[in-house]
């Protein structure tokens, strides 16, 4: 597997990352020792073989949808990290012409 | 006998019996905390004020007449990423250096149920991602067996903590072997859980199909004991298993029919397998001869031992990284620093909320298995490794699966060496992986391992082993552990105060 630098950016926007030329060539030093570690994984012939997504296999139970965490606006809000009013506060997401 | 020299069980009993109050437990702990703690840095947040209210409120249901568990009113400590309602849970990352959950874990309400008294919050690699408790923001944690060497991880401060007698046990959590190695490092007994079995609601996801808590002490009945308050279903963790919890009690009364004397043959008809080409592998041979020995204990005590191969070992590690890291570069994806955890001063826009948040919040292995996560997830090479990963685990999972048609348990090293220097392998990634060969496919195949001391290195450091069982087949794990301990001694010794 290479690895080339176009390659890191890509992961570092899929990832939300921004890093820095040091971290960059890190990562690339890095991905690559583990990937080519991890294709040995090509070495086992798993044509037909199923996937194994959980330990077990087990079906999803569903439950009534009842609230039972009661109010926690002021428990949550205390750990947000910028608030107005009984909201999180974020930069403005929508651009708009003529909208203030 | 000192308070920290006892069992979690014998400090249990004591305070059952009104030789103990609950706050003098606390206090015993909370002072060695305080005076001792510093030296191998196994808590985050100690929780005095809390503990002794805790305590007193513990004591007075007992002297209510309340029956509550064998383990009411002593301290344990838990893994920084298990969620305290009200008192700060980091994961030992910047990220979350101040949250405060507004809720409790599943095992936090139940240890408290149980009349726990919990005195603090312990270290462990950031969210849980390391096998040496190197890569937290809140500094390295130190075995107590030697203070220039690594606890192991990721449940390193726990370990710590119960090794330098700063709790008599505690709660870890294994993605990947995170509660056996540091045991295995520290001297201590662990249970790995069944996956399922215990909650995992509350407790900070990083790989949620290989995620279990679980328990860390001095021997294998506190662990059980402590097992026994925490597993059982939980309608909050849509992944927990309807299935009762661990029974105690019923280990205990089981015990006592077979008698106090533990030199007759109590295995008898017990079926173990030591898969040997685990031998063959990059292995120690002072843990290869501390193992083998451990095998052949078990034998002397009338279990039948036998070598046999299991396939597919060495496609565990590469397996349960591209899984693991694939989990976690989904479930890292909710800290964006909007409603809870870092924001960065420096963005002026949302997506630089988002970049420069992570960025700066997250440290550097969590930054390489997010990439390498969403790298293995990605278009174009989803199916070349991620999707092969889940076949080699179904693989891996048969090969367990095949080995219990023969065996009632498997008998293995937990890591490869004992405890290394600090910084000895942190630059070196895949090297790290590569120490977890013989815990991954555990978690891989959702099956409960216990680590037990079974002796010692050349410089002295412990050496660990496990028991690998069938799926839910705790009790048969903990049984025959508890026999081994009644005939052996390693689990008693203890480092001397300050390293060697």
């Amino acid at each position: 597997m290479k690895i080339t630098d176009d390659l890191i950016d890509y992961i570092g926007e899929l990832s939300r990352l921004e890093l820095s030329d040091e971290e960059k060539a890190g990562a690339k030093k890095d991905l690559t020792d583990i990937l080519n570690y991890m294709d040995k994984l090509n070495e086992l012939d798993t044509a037909g073989a199923k996937e194994m997504t959980h330990p077990f296999d087990e079906s999803n139970r569903f439950r009534k949808e009842d609230a039972i965490n009661g109010d926690q606006r002021e428990a949550m809000l205390k750990n947000a990290p910028a608030v107005k009013g009984d909201y999180f506060k974020v930069f403005k997401t929508v651009e708009q012409e003529g909208m203030e | 006998m000192k308070i920290r020299e006892m069992t979690a069980l014998e400090i249990g009993d004591k305070i059952k019996k009104r030789e103990l109050s609950c706050r003098e437990a606390a206090v015993e702990y909370l002072d060695g905390i305080r005076n001792e703690g510093q030296a191998v840095n196994a808590f985050i947040t100690v929780m005095g004020e809390e503990a002794l209210s805790q305590a007193d409120a513990i004591q007075r249901r007992i002297d209510q007449g309340e029956d509550l568990s064998p383990l009411a009113g002593v301290p344990v400590a838990v893994k920084d990423n298990i969620c305290t309602d009200g008192t700060k849970t980091t994961a030992a990352s910047k990220m979350l250096s101040n949250f405060i959950p507004p809720y409790n874990a599943t095992v936090i309400e139940r240890l408290y149920q149980a009349g726990a008294v919990i005195i603090g919050k312990t270290n462990l690699d950031e969210y849980a991602m390391g096998g040496s408790t190197e890569t937290s923001y809140y500094g390295i944690t130190r075995n107590p067996w030697d203070l220039e060497k690594v606890p192991g991880g990721s449940s390193g401060g726990s370990a710590a903590a119960v090794a330098a007698k700063l709790a008599p046990y505690a709660l870890g959590s294994d993605t990947g072997g995170s509660i056996r190695q540091p045991c295995a490092f520290c001297n201590l007994t662990g249970i790995k859980p069944t996956y399922g079995s215990v909650s995992r609601y509350g407790l900070m996801a990083y790989a949620s199909s290989l995620d279990q808590i679980g328990t860390m002490g001095k021997d294998i009945k506190d662990c059980a004991a402590a097992l026994s308050i925490i597993s059982g279903y939980d309608s909050k963790d849509s992944t927990s298993v309807m299935k009762e919890p661990f029974d105690f009690s019923k280990f205990v009364s089981n015990c006592a029919k077979d008698g106090a004397s533990s030199s007759d043959r109590k295995l008898a008809g017990l079926k173990i397998g030591v898969p040997k080409n685990y031998f063959d592998i990059g292995i120690s041979d002072e843990v290869k001869s501390a193992v083998m020995e451990g095998a052949k204990t078990f034998e002397q005590l009338g279990a039948t031992v036998e070598e046999f191969e299991i396939p597919a070992v060495e496609y565990a590690v590469p397996a349960y990284y591209i899984i693991a890291c694939a989990e976690a570069s989904s479930n890292l994806s909710r800290y964006d620093g909007i409603k809870y955890g870092y924001r960065s001063d420096n963005a002026k826009d949302l997506m630089e909320i988002f970049y420069q948040s992570r960025s700066e919040g997250f440290g550097k292995e969590v930054k390489r298995r997010i990439m390498l996560g969403s790298f293995v997830l990605s278009s174009g090479y989803f199916d070349a490794y991620y999707k092969k990963a889940l076949q080699v685990r179904g693989l891996i999972k048969h090969s367990f699966d095949e080995a219990f048609t023969r065996y009632d348990m498997i008998l293995s090293p937990v890591s490869p060496t004992t405890a290394y220097p600090i910084g000895g392998q942190i630059e070196d990634p895949l090297a790290m992986y590569l120490a977890d060969i013989y815990t991954v496919s555990v978690n891989l195949s959702g099956l409960p391992a216990v680590a037990l001391p079974c002796g010692f290195g050349r410089n002295g450091m412990p050496v660990g082993m496990q028991l690998i069982g069938k799926a839910f087949s705790e009790e048969v794990l903990v049984s025959a552990a508890a026999v081994y301990q009644d005939n052996t001694d390693y689990h008693k010794k203890s480092p001397v105060k300050g390293g060697q």
